[in-house]
Parts: C-alpha cells; sequence; structure tokens
C-alpha cells in the first residue's frame, strides 16, 4: 500500500466510526406502515368462521369457551362494543399502522415506539429505555406493557398486563394472563413481525404468527371514534352464550369447504404438518370451486361471498 | 346464628390465609404493596383484603382494614401517605380479613377531638356484634373496649354519602351479593370503585351462602358497579376498580368476571331444569372452562364450592 493515503485512510474509518448507528438503533422503524395479507387472508380480511380452531393449540378449555361464544355478544353487551383489539391482535387486524419514534429531547437517545393504529384508535408503547415491566397489581390494558431490545438489527419485545381479548375473532379468547413476544425485522420497505403468544389458561403450547407490513408514506390517519349504545332491550342479568354441545355453528367451517370436523377443533397437533397423516378424512368432499369469500381484497373488492 | 357467626370466623379467616399466605420461611405476613389509583385515592395490597385509602386535607378515609396480622404494616403504609388523622373506616363486609385490623385503627386515633368513625352496613354491625363474647350478668364496666372496632357508624338505607376530603363518597349496600351485608365504596370525584369482595378478578367469587350472600345478588351487584363506572378512551381505565382481592381493575374486567357468573349460573340452571342432582351437576363440572382462569392450589373458593353456591342460590329461588 502506498503509504501517501493512509492519513485519508484513517480519517474514512474514523469517519465510518464516528458516523455508524448506535447498535441500538440498526433499525428504524418509525413511518406508516399498511398491512400485507399474504397470510392467513380469509381470517384476516373477512374474519375467520365461527368453529374454525384448525392451527391454534387450544386448550380443553379455551375450546369450550370459544364453543360457547355467542357473536351476538359483542352487540348487545354494550360494554363489548368498541373494545379495540389487544396489543397481540392490534399487528395482526386491518388497520394501517403509525410508528413513532420518541426521543429524550437532550440526548435524542430513542426512547421508545409508540404507535398508533387507525382502528379505535389503538395505540401502543414499546419502551427501549430499560424500565421495568409494572407490578402484578397493576391494571391491564388493552395494548399491556411492552419492552424490547435490540439483538443486531432485530428489535425483541416482551409484552405482559394485557386485557383479556382474543386469539382468533370468532370466539376464540385470550386471557388476562397471556404474554406475547415479538420479533421485528425490517427489510427495506418491508416490516416482518413474528409473534410468539403464550397463554396458560387457553393454550397448550406457545401460538407462533407472523404479519407482514410495507411502508406507505402516503397512508393519513384521521380519528375513529366509537361510542357505544344499547342496541336491543335485554334483561341486565342476560349475556349471549351457547350453552355446552348446543353450538348449531361448530360443524359449519367442517360442511363448507369438505375438511376433516376434527381437525376444525384445534389442538397443537393441528399446527404441525405430521397431522395430515393421521387425521381423518372429511365427512363432506371439498366444493368444486370456491364459494366463499373467494376475491376478497382483489383489486380493490370487498369480501363478497361468491 | 351462633352457628352461622362461628362459621362466618372461620371461613373468612380461611379467606384471608388461602388468599394471603403467610410467609412461612420468615414467619411473617407478605409485604404491602401501594399503587395510586387516581387523584389522592390509593388502593394496598397484601394485607389481607385489597385497602383503599383517600388522603386530603380532612384527614384519611380507608375503606377496610385488612387481617389483623397485617394490620401494623397497613397502618406504616398508611402513614406513608399521609401523617393525618384516620377519620374513616369504611367496611365492605364482615370477613375478618377485611375488618382484621379494625381494633387497631381505632386504637391508633388518639386525638378525641377528631376520632374514627368506622361505618358499615348494619349487617355488618349485627354480625360482627354476634360474634362478640357474651356481656357477663352484672358487668357494669368494659362497655366502650368491647364496642371498638365495631362498625358502629353502621347505615341501613340503601345508600348513605358523605363528602371529605372535599370528594363526594358515596356507600351503596349490595343486597344479597357476597353476604347480605356488602357495601360499595364510590369516590365520585376521583372516579373510583372499591368493591369489596363482590368482585375478586382471580377467583371465583365466594358466595358465602351462609350469610346471606347469594349469585342472583352478586350479578345484580356487579351490574351496579358497571352502572358506576365509565371506562376511558378505548373503553380502559375511566373509573378504576379496587377488588376485594387480586390486581387493580377497570370496567372491562369487571364485564368479564360478570359474565362468567352469568354464563355458569345459566348452565347450572339448565341442568337444574332437566332435573339433574347436585351431585350430577357438579360431576358435569360446569365450570370447567373457566377453572385455569378462576382456580390456583391456593385458591380458597374451589370450583365445586362455587358451583354449590350457584346452584344453593337457584335453588332457593324455586
Amino acid at each position: 500500500m502506498n503509504h501517501q493515503y493512509l492519513p485519508g485512510l484513517a480519517v474514512l474509518i474514523a469517519c465510518a466510526l464516528a458516523c455508524a448507528p448506535p447498535a441500538s438503533a440498526q433499525s428504524d422503524f418509525s413511518g406508516h406502515w399498511a398491512p400485507l395479507f399474504h397470510e392467513d387472508e380469509p381470517e384476516r380480511l373477512p374474519g375467520p368462521e365461527l368453529g374454525d380452531y384448525l392451527g391454534i393449540p387450544l386448550s380443553d378449555a379455551g375450546r369450550l369457551r370459544a364453543d360457547s361464544y355467542d357473536a351476538d355478544r359483542i352487540s348487545v353487551v354494550q360494554e363489548y362494543q368498541c373494545r379495540p383489539h389487544a396489543g397481540d391482535y392490534m399487528m395482526r387486524g386491518l388497520a394501517n399502522m403509525r410508528v413513532d419514534a420518541v426521543r429524550d429531547p437532550v440526548t435524542s437517545r430513542l426512547v421508545a415506539y409508540h404507535l398508533r393504529m387507525g382502528f379505535q384508535e389503538m395505540e401502543r408503547t414499546i419502551w427501549l429505555d430499560g424500565r421495568a415491566h409494572p407490578s402484578p397489581n397493576a391494571a391491564h390494558t388493552w395494548s399491556g406493557f411492552s419492552t424490547g431490545t435490540w439483538q443486531d438489527n432485530v428489535l425483541n419485545i416482551h409484552t405482559t398486563h394485557l386485557k383479556e381479548n382474543y386469539i382468533r375473532r370468532n370466539g376464540i379468547p385470550a386471557s388476562d394472563k397471556r404474554t406475547f413476544t415479538e420479533h421485528w425485522v425490517r427489510h427495506g420497505n418491508y416490516l416482518t413481525v413474528e409473534t410468539v403468544i403464550r397463554d396458560p389458561v387457553i393454550l397448550t403450547e406457545p401460538l407462533v404468527r407472523s404479519q407482514t407490513w410495507v411502508l406507505d408514506p402516503t397512508q393519513t390517519m384521521g380519528r375513529d371514534i366509537c361510542e357505544t349504545a344499547a342496541e336491543v332491550p335485554k334483561a341486565a342479568d342476560f349475556v349471549p352464550h351457547h350453552l355446552p354441545g348446543t353450538n348449531p355453528f361448530v360443524t359449519e367451517v367442517a360442511d363448507w369447504y369438505g375438511l376433516p370436523a376434527g381437525a376444525t377443533r384445534g389442538g397443537a397437533e393441528t399446527m404441525y404438518p405430521e397431522y395430515r397423516r393421521t387425521m381423518a378424512k372429511p365427512a363432506k368432499p371439498a366444493p368444486a370451486m370456491c364459494e366463499r369469500y373467494c376475491n376478497c381484497g382483489l383489486n380493490g373488492a370487498g369480501c363478497a361471498l361468491r | 346464628m351462633k352457628r352461622l357467626i362461628a362459621s362466618l370466623v372461620v371461613i373468612a379467616g380461611a379467606v384471608a390465609g388461602a388468599q394471603q399466605p403467610f410467609d412461612s420461611a420468615q414467619g411473617r405476613p407478605p409485604a404491602l404493596e401501594t399503587l395510586r389509583v387516581a387523584n389522592n385515592v390509593y388502593a394496598i395490597f397484601g394485607a389481607g383484603g385489597n385497602v383503599t385509602v383517600q388522603t386530603g386535607g380532612d384527614g384519611v378515609l380507608v375503606v377496610d382494614s385488612g387481617m389483623t396480622a397485617s394490620v401494623d404494616a397497613l397502618l406504616t403504609e398508611v402513614r406513608k401517605l399521609s401523617a393525618a388523622p384516620i377519620r374513616f373506616l369504611i367496611n365492605t363486609h364482615a370477613h375478618p380479613d377485611h375488618v382484621g385490623g379494625n381494633i387497631a385503627f381505632s386504637r391508633a386515633a388518639t386525638d378525641p377531638m377528631q376520632p374514627l368513625n368506622i361505618m358499615a352496613h348494619e349487617r355488618v354491625l349485627s354480625r360482627m356484634t354476634a360474634a362478640l363474647p357474651a356481656f357477663q350478668q352484672g358487668q357494669t364496666t368494659g362497655g366502650a373496649e368491647r364496642l371498638r372496632g365495631l362498625p358502629i357508624d353502621e347505615y341501613f338505607t340503601p345508600t348513605k354519602d358523605l363528602r371529605f376530603n372535599n370528594e363526594a363518597v358515596v356507600l351503596y349496600h349490595e343486597a344479597n351479593a357476597h353476604t347480605d351485608g356488602d357495601t360499595v365504596v364510590l369516590f365520585r370525584g376521583s372516579d373510583v370503585v372499591s368493591a369489596g369482595d363482590i368482585f375478586t378478578p382471580d377467583a371465583y367469587p365466594f358466595i358465602d351462602v351462609a350469610n346471606g350472600g347469594t349469585v342472583q345478588g352478586e350479578i345484580a351487584a356487579l351490574n351496579h358497579i358497571l352502572q358506576l363506572t365509565v371506562p376511558g378512551h378505548t373503553q380502559e381505565g375511566g373509573t378504576y376498580v379496587v377488588p376485594g382481592h387480586g390486581r387493580l381493575c377497570d370496567e372491562a374486567d369487571v364485564v368479564e368476571f360478570r359474565d362468567m357468573i352469568v354464563i355458569v349460573r345459566d348452565r347450572v340452571r339448565d341442568m337444574m331444569k332437566k332435573n339433574m342432582t347436585f351431585e350430577q351437576i357438579k360431576a358435569a363440572r360446569p365450570t370447567r372452562d373457566y377453572d385455569p382462569a378462576y382456580v390456583t392450589p391456593a385458591s380458597f373458593v374451589k370450583a365445586d364450592q362455587f358451583v354449590e353456591a350457584v346452584y344453593r342460590g337457584l335453588n332457593a329461588n324455586k
């Protein structure tokens, strides 16, 4: 090497070191993001079919809770009407997302990411300043309490203090004893979020799901205000639900799609590919052509049944 | 009646023991934790039943006094919040994990110009009085000491209110819910409800049938709490609810608890309509999907006991 270049090289190296982002900010997640629905689209866009528990490691308790669910509850019980998704489900729902970086005004150090979703004005804060989670006696919230740590360019997030909500929007509940971890990875304009839910009440194994988002700087996010209202007269002690063994809708999904009834009941074994070797044959054949939710979202289309 | 009182004391002692186990290694009660709920209203956890404290220029108002073994630690926690005189103690019901500190609170009030008033529904006073040792014939002294710790500032009306620390504090009698003498306390300015054992978010309710509790009254009381609560933005926060045991809550948590009880009641009622016996109903395990959420090895109220309380309440209404 020609020694005359050494001083310049030293300056370049020093500059590179000085200009390199700190290890705690190797990815910047701030900006507007739009969800992509190539994964689990029927579940996420039109919503899951009643009785479809396939791929969910449901406990027996969770399955009976789901079977007892009557969708009337979210309208008849006024307090349910304006509930947002919880922190784990909001990353999976339909809403756009804005991520704001919260910085220390003096040091500019990244203190937190603040999330706002375009549905029910859901908000969530992911603390990155090393603070501890609240006491077990503290109140729970829909979003829970989230803290994040960096592992290279992956943001690992742990969330506790969640309210009871749902694993799927067809009555599969999520208890207030659950926690979840996330792994956020940015690839250019794409964001992948892997979510691992642990629920000792409803699930027998961790439930792993992933969602992808695309950067969408053009989106705007307005208000989405919800007001509860009594929609039907009801007795104060009336809560819609199905008594055990009486829900007429739990077999629909197997009938409509030609699936083995046992598979639609869920359970840890239905998560794994090996289950196909042992699962029973369906009672009815699959329909010859798509009959439900066939073109959801295609070219801006809605979700007509056919 | 005496049998009822004796069972009340035994049962409630077991409640306190089951829900707040002693630190057996150290031989002392668990450490207490104080959380600010709203404005000048605080919740203290770990003294047996949860304790609610309101502080201000008028002094200190406390809802429930925990169990006897924890009262020194509880008074220390209260004193961290305010050195002002404790002027009011409200008992939500008569179980010892909520009234066990009454006598010590009474002894701590040493300023005769600012005495402690202990308030509760008259049914609480009746039960606590009946549990006292009988006056001996000819006994003429010791009356005041005998009354120490009793809620002699009792009420018999559906509600009672007072203004303290510039805040309206409203007491509601919830008839035949957890017991027959339950009081729910609303701090109207701070937007906080102290629910007593009507609401225990991590455990099945102890519907004390022997002391007037019923499942229908329990549901009605929870519905009344829901009327008092107004959630904040995105249906959380707003009015906070301090349960008798368990973490700080809000309306959404009360809804889940109320719904659970209604659903279990409906299941038991359906089985009764099918002429199933209590043993058959118990064997059918109508709470089996809720048990993992509401029962732990330390729980005082096990699933069968909750089902029995529901069954007995419905059977009485036949």
